[in-house]
């Protein structure tokens, strides 16, 4: 169970009070009525899905409600960091040679092929 | 057409509580349902704290997961903009809240909500059969209070004292809370 | 007799640790034994002689004890205290005895001593690895009649309880600074270390005591202290400290992300007489700053022929057995080792009596030292040699020997056989927090590597062996600082992974990798040369360590197997990964307090009792408990419905619509929000006046609906579905804080801050009129969709003009604890009227007669607004709402769209079926063309006939039109029809 830091309760709680809520930095058009069919489709429709650094919403939906924004390593399940709703894509920190990515657990399933 | 001969209306509607007659507990913690309380839940911009604690009568903390008590009422930080304030009988904190004339949203959750008193040695063990935070004193300290989850509903957790917690749940869940909870206290006793 | 032959001839007089006074009585396949407080199943038997504890899985063949920890392949046992209290595959080897214990061997039939599946040992050469995969293959019928039921008979180990398990258990969640799984010399040390820093400390040990290695190594000695006693002192200490929390009979099982760990405590199951309000497991969710892995090591068995038979053990388990318990293996034990520690066993055995036959080291070379206290001891040592057989049937009665590389074969005669092959790191928790492992090539084994998380592994699972090296390295771990010494008689040396001689490639004997689902060195060889290359395929076509044991012996000897096979380098083979749990975890430990009325909250109304009294039949919504139908005495479903719905068109109804969702949306830019979530407009909403709202998702399809009443400039009373309130809250607040922050408006939930008591029918108005005080009721001062604050039994009141039969109706809201006192008192009026209560099934049926929908069962995700037929509710004016740019899509612009549209049956008296499928042409051929599905179909009392709503493509165009609703014995000819069935004109709303 993934443990989260809320940047609004300023503390690390347990993935059972928060809920996903999916790609960040995905931000509604302005002009949204006025968009074509395949803008409609890039906003609504279509996600990355990148292994490895993501940028996802959560919401502390359990704990004080707030949507925030947080950059995770999909492989390794590390969060990166947190930061509040409505704050630009935050540059995420260097990690250290002994925080290296450790690989799925598939991957440390030898390299036999 | 209205029938004119009946006088209902005089007559005061009595009150029944969600948790009446509910009793549990164990020798480590005591199980208590809290007497009704009057609740509003608050929202308001940074700005309007001060206006509304005045009005209030009792300081809104800003820190995350504190709570503060003055004139009978409690206010416990939610959120950054959202206050739970609870306070004994009828405490009249709609109008308090609208007195204090700054932008706000105040709805009123007296009923939405009950209360269970958890007390005694083995409370937090209680509490935390079902409630994944650390409630040791120096993470969940005395006046510390939070939104989270116990079991599979939403509570929130304040705690009274050392040995001492209020455990504020939705109505319809405080069946569920309170039955968690005798088992937790029965868990805690052992 | 004395106490100690009572519990057991092999029981020796002055070993072990056990009380001879405390004996405690159980029975192993109906025959009665007397152990002693302190022994497992394992001990126990092994005092009375017994070996033979079950039959193999696929062979069927006899099979014992082979360890004497959670380890244990083998002995595999069923335990109960009662009929309903009964668990299947237990290891015998940690199942601790308690007085009154039932006993049971397993996969066997009829007796353990006969049984009829050996036959299966006979066939064998049929049953090599991926038979399974080869032999049931086709014909695709016979799965279902002949493969499946052959194989769900043979599969599985065990048999389930029937009964429902009445014990319970708890869960707790936990957090400290640092756990430390093992509580061996290297957990307990680092246990000391930690504690001393002030930090949270937790010490888990599966084994009912602390102590680890030091329960079967007498020989060392901790601070001049005998290594056993140091333990349990050092754990009293640890145990009187505020800042440490000991934990025995409890299995670290999961190690997962960000330091949470997976704990299970085994509360009752040693007790004779559990306390009744003793959970029999419990479970701990615990957050841990810090790991400390000191799990030790597991030793290897040899892989030779056969192998298997009942009486062939670890050493380090006879060493357990005897210098625990007290128990002697066998009176003339043989060994058969490529490692050193059987020597101590051997050396052990033989001080306590027992005569060693040989010890056979597969080494040319064993230590000196060794060989010198075996010779002092009068042990005859064959180096160089190997056990390449055994004999005896349900025991080994003989070991055959003979010199590597070939030589004159010699039986030697034995009752027992202790084996090892040296000691595997227990990395498995590591390897389940992601931790990356290396191999040593020098000892042949797989060492943690680079650490994913917050961890650090000592001692043994470190590939730590000498024990100051190990104390030091547990202190540092433990981040204190503690003053402590350790002595070892021997170091442990050598070891080997893999087959052994006479299990080598060119034959076929069985010599067993995997005890528990029969993997043999030789289908290792058959799956490589099959052309299984990979570790994970090669363990997916044997089975091999995926028994319920994960391979914890047979893992390293597969790999060296199949690493030979393919004449490549172990780790490039690869290692199979650990997964949690570490051990089999019971159901009910994961289920913890959620049976029952736990399992799910049930929520009920404020007036839920009161329903109950008027003989309500409750339906779930959600998890909320709502009145269904009320019969009265002798009325089925539908004459109840019946007479509520004739009753509320003819006179009233009363209805608790207090599940109804809410949400009070506040501040002065509520209207404008309002304006983005809902398709309608609402800044031209006045106060007191309320509104029917659709709310769309950006896709432009039907997300929920609900009456919005505005209560001031600033204020709104919104209504939801009963299941949608958390969602739309939740996409509300999404909007809200991601999308529109600059709105000054907050959302606060207040469904359950109201009980809500809807009136409906021609007489709503006098009975609810005495109640209610500060609204002038009349048709004119308060017409349909009107809404006021005002005072009902001297109550502070929301109330609502608002209909969904099609009648006159109000909804009443009052403060939830007063909603009883409100619903008697309307009642008690409402009744003396002639008015009914009435359940959402009458609600059904009665908005149906009016063609309102119902969002979830009349809508599916896919329908917009105006399929719906609310085309209206959509403002054609508003720049933007959510969902504004969704429905221009093409696909929902296009023509021929499922519309909603009402359907008559020809025949008025048969009800269609929800979900039946409509199509054009009934005689077409298969598969047919659909044109949609009924979503709605009930009998109308009031209509006195069926009516129903579908959606069906191009609805609206049809009306008039003949469809069919194909069935299995028959067709039903429907016509379709607008969507309104009674009250066309809407006249009897405005009443």
């Amino acid at each position: 169970m993934l443990l989260i830091h809320c940047p609004y309760c300023e503390e690390d709680r347990s993935e059972l009070e928060f809920r996903w809520a999916g790609e960040a930095h995905i931000a509604r058009p302005e002009n949204i009525s006025a968009i074509s069919d395949e803008e409609f489709a890039e906003f609504f429709f279509l996600r990355n899905n990148e292994k490895g650094l993501t940028y996802e919403r959560w919401r502390h939906i359990h704990g004080c409600g707030r949507f925030f924004n947080a950059a995770r390593d999909t492989v390794s399940d590390r969060f990166l960091m947190t930061y509040k709703a409505g704050m630009p894509k935050q540059p995420v920190p260097e990690t250290g040679a002994s925080e290296k990515t450790v690989e799925t657990y598939e991957a440390t399933e030898g390299d036999a092929r | 057409m209205v029938d004119s001969g009946a006088n209902f209306g005089s007559d005061i509607a009595a009150r029944t509580l969600p948790l009446a007659g509910f009793h549990g507990g164990s020798s480590a913690a005591r199980l208590e349902t809290a007497p009704p309380a009057e609740r509003i839940s608050l929202r308001a911009r940074a700005e309007d704290v001060g206006a509304l604690s005045g009005a209030l009568g009792v300081a809104l903390p800003v820190k995350p997961k504190t709570s503060s008590s003055a004139n009978g009422r409690t206010a416990l930080w939610l959120g950054p903009d959202e206050w739970l304030v609870i306070a004994e009988g009828n405490g009249g904190l709609m109008q308090a809240a609208k007195n204090s004339g700054v932008l706000h949203s105040a709805a009123d959750v007296s009923h939405r909500n009950t209360a269970i008193l958890v007390s005694g040695p083995g409370a937090a063990a209680a509490i935390n059969a079902g409630c994944p935070q650390d409630l040791s004193l120096k993470a969940f300290p005395v006046g510390a209070c939070s939104r989270t989850v116990f079991g599979k509903v939403e509570i929130v957790l304040l705690r009274t004292a050392e040995d001492a917690f209020r455990v504020e749940v939705w109505r319809s869940f405080s069946d569920y809370a309170f039955g968690l909870l005798c088992e937790g206290a029965q868990d805690a006793s052992l | 007799m004395s106490a100690s032959s009572n519990s057991g001839a092999f029981r020796i007089k002055g070993a072990g640790r056990l009380t001879p006074a405390r004996t405690a009585r159980f029975t192993f396949d109906g025959k009665s034994f007397t152990a002693l407080e302190g022994d497992t199943v394992a001990s126990a038997l092994l005092a009375h002689g017994v070996h033979l504890l079950g039959r193999s899985f696929k062979y069927h063949r006899p099979r014992g004890i082979l360890s004497a920890g959670p380890e244990e392949p083998n002995a595999l046992i069923d335990v109960s205290r009662d009929a309903a209290r009964r668990q299947p595959n237990v290891r015998a080897t940690v199942q601790e005895v308690f007085d009154g214990a039932k006993i049971v061997s397993q996969n066997r039939w009829p007796s353990l001593k006969f049984d009829v599946g050996a036959i299966n040992n006979l066939f064998s050469p049929f049953f090599a690895a991926g038979f399974y995969y080869k032999t049931f293959m086709w014909p695709r019928e016979a799965w279902v009649k002949v493969y499946e039921p052959f194989i769900r008979r043979a599969a599985g180990l065990g048999v389930a309880p029937t009964e429902e398990d009445p014990d319970h258990y708890a869960n707790r969640y936990a957090h400290c600074d640092v756990l430390i799984a093992g509580a061996g010399v290297a957990g307990l040390t680092a246990a000391l270390s930690a504690a001393a820093t002030g930090a949270s400390v937790f010490l888990v040990d599966e084994q009912p005591e602390v102590g680890g290695a030091l329960h079967y190594d007498a020989a060392t000695m901790i601070d001049g202290q005998n290594g056993y006693d140091w333990a349990q002192a050092s754990a009293a200490k640890l145990k009187a400290m505020p800042n440490v929390t000991v934990l025995t009979r409890t299995t670290v099982f999961g190690y997962y992300n960000h330091g949470f760990l997976g704990l299970v405590e085994r509360v009752t199951d040693h007790v004779a007489k559990p306390d009744k309000s003793s959970p029999r497991e419990r479970l701990w969710q615990v957050r841990a700053k810090k790991v400390v892995l000191a799990t030790g090591s597991i030793e290897r068995h040899m892989v030779f022929a056969n192998n298997d038979r009942p009486g062939i053990m670890l050493a380090s388990a006879a060493r357990t057995f005897l210098n625990h318990h007290g128990v002697a293996v066998g009176r003339n034990v043989g060994v058969y080792t490529a490692h050193d520690s059987a020597y101590e066993a051997a050396f052990d055995l033989r001080r306590a009596g027992v005569s060693i036959a040989a010890i056979v080291d597969n080494r040319a070379d064993p230590s000196e030292a060794l060989l010198a206290e075996a010779r002092a001891l009068g042990i005859s040592v064959l180096s160089g040699h190997s056990v390449t057989d055994t004999g005896g049937r349900l025991r080994i009665s003989s070991m055959t020997v003979a010199r590597n590389g070939g030589g004159n074969a010699r039986r030697i005669a034995v009752d027992a056989l202790i084996i090892s092959a040296g000691w595997t790191p227990s990395v498995h928790l590591f390897s389940q927090s992601r931790g990356k492992l290396r191999f040593d090539d020098v000892n042949q084994r797989f060492l943690p590597d680079i650490y994913a998380q917050d961890c650090v592994s000592i001692g043994g699972c470190n590939g730590t062996d000498d024990l100051a090296e190990l104390i030091d390295e547990a202190i540092a771990a433990g981040g204190g600082s503690v003053a402590l010494s350790g002595e070892n008689r021997f170091e442990w040396t050598g070891g080997m992974i893999g087959a052994a001689e006479g299990a080598g490639p060119d034959t076929t004997v069985k010599a067993f990798v995997d005890f528990q689902h029969d993997v043999t060195a030789k289908d290792i060889r058959l799956a490589v040369r099959e052309g299984m290359h990979s570790i994970e395929h090669i363990k997916r076509f044997t089975t091999n360590g995926m028994a319920s044991d994960q391979g914890k012996l047979s893992n390293m000897h597969g790999l060296a197997i199949a690493a030979e096979m393919l004449d490549r380098p172990i780790p490039k083979v690869g290692l199979t990964t650990f997964r949690a749990p570490y051990t089999p975890v019971t159901y009910g430990t994961l289920v913890g307090h959620s049976r029952g009325e736990l399992f799910d909250p049930a929520r009920k109304t404020p007036m839920h009792v009161l329903e109950t009294a008027e003989g309500a039949e409750f339906e779930d919504v959600g998890n909320w408990k709502r009145a269904w139908y009320y019969p009265k005495r002798g009325e089925d479903m539908l004459a109840a419905v019946n007479r509520e719905c004739r009753t509320v068109r003819e006179v009233a109804g009363v209805f608790n619509g207090s599940t109804l969702g809410k949400i009070e949306v506040v501040g002065p830019d509520a209207a404008q929000f309002l304006n983005l979530l809902y398709t309608n407009a609402w800044d031209s909403l006045k106060p007191g006046k309320s509104r029917y709202g659709i709310m769309t998702r950006e896709d432009g399809f039907v997300y929920d609906d609900g009456v919005v009443g505005r209560l001031a400039e600033d204020r709104f009373h919104v209504t939801t579905t009963t299941g949608g309130a958390p969602r739309v809250l939740h996409h509300m607040e999404d909007y809200l804080q991601t999308e529109f922050p600059h709105l000054r408006v907050w959302l606060t939930s207040t469904t359950e801050q109201w009980a809500v008591i809807a009136v409906q029918g021609p007489k709503a108005r006098e009975i609810i009129q005495p109640f209610v005080e500060g609204v002038d009721l009349s048709n004119e001062a308060f017409p349909h969709m009107s809404v006021s604050e005002c005072s009902v039994m001297g109550v502070p009141a929301r109330l609502f003009r608002v209909s969904f039969t099609g009648e006159l109706g109000f909804e009443l809201n009052v403060p939830a604890d007063y909603g009883p006192a409100v619903w008697k008192a309307i009642w008690e009026r409402a009744e003396s009227m002639g008015a009914c209560l009435y359940g959402t099934e009458t609600m059904h049926v009665l908005r149906a007669e009016k063609g309102y929908i119902i969002v979830g069962q009349d809508t599916d995700g896919t329908v917009t607004p105006d399929d719906a037929g609310l085309g209206w509710a959509v403002s054609s004016k508003k720049l933007d709402f959510v969902g504004i740019r969704g429905l221009k899509r093409p696909d929902l612009v296009r023509e021929n769209r499922k519309q909603l549209v009402g359907l008559l049956t020809k025949d008025p008296a048969l009800v269609l079926e929800e979900g039946g499928q409509i199509v054009a042409d009934p005689n077409q051929a298969k598969p047919m063309t659909m044109l949609g599905h009924v979503t709605s179909a009930y009998w109308s009392e009031n209509c006195g006939r069926s009516i129903a709503l579908a959606l069906v493509a191009g609805g609206r165009s049809r009306i008039g039109e003949t469809l069919y609703v194909p069935l299995k014995d028959r067709t039903i000819e429907v016509e379709v029809t607008d969507m309104v069935f009674f009250d066309k004109q809407g006249g009897r709303i405005h009443g």
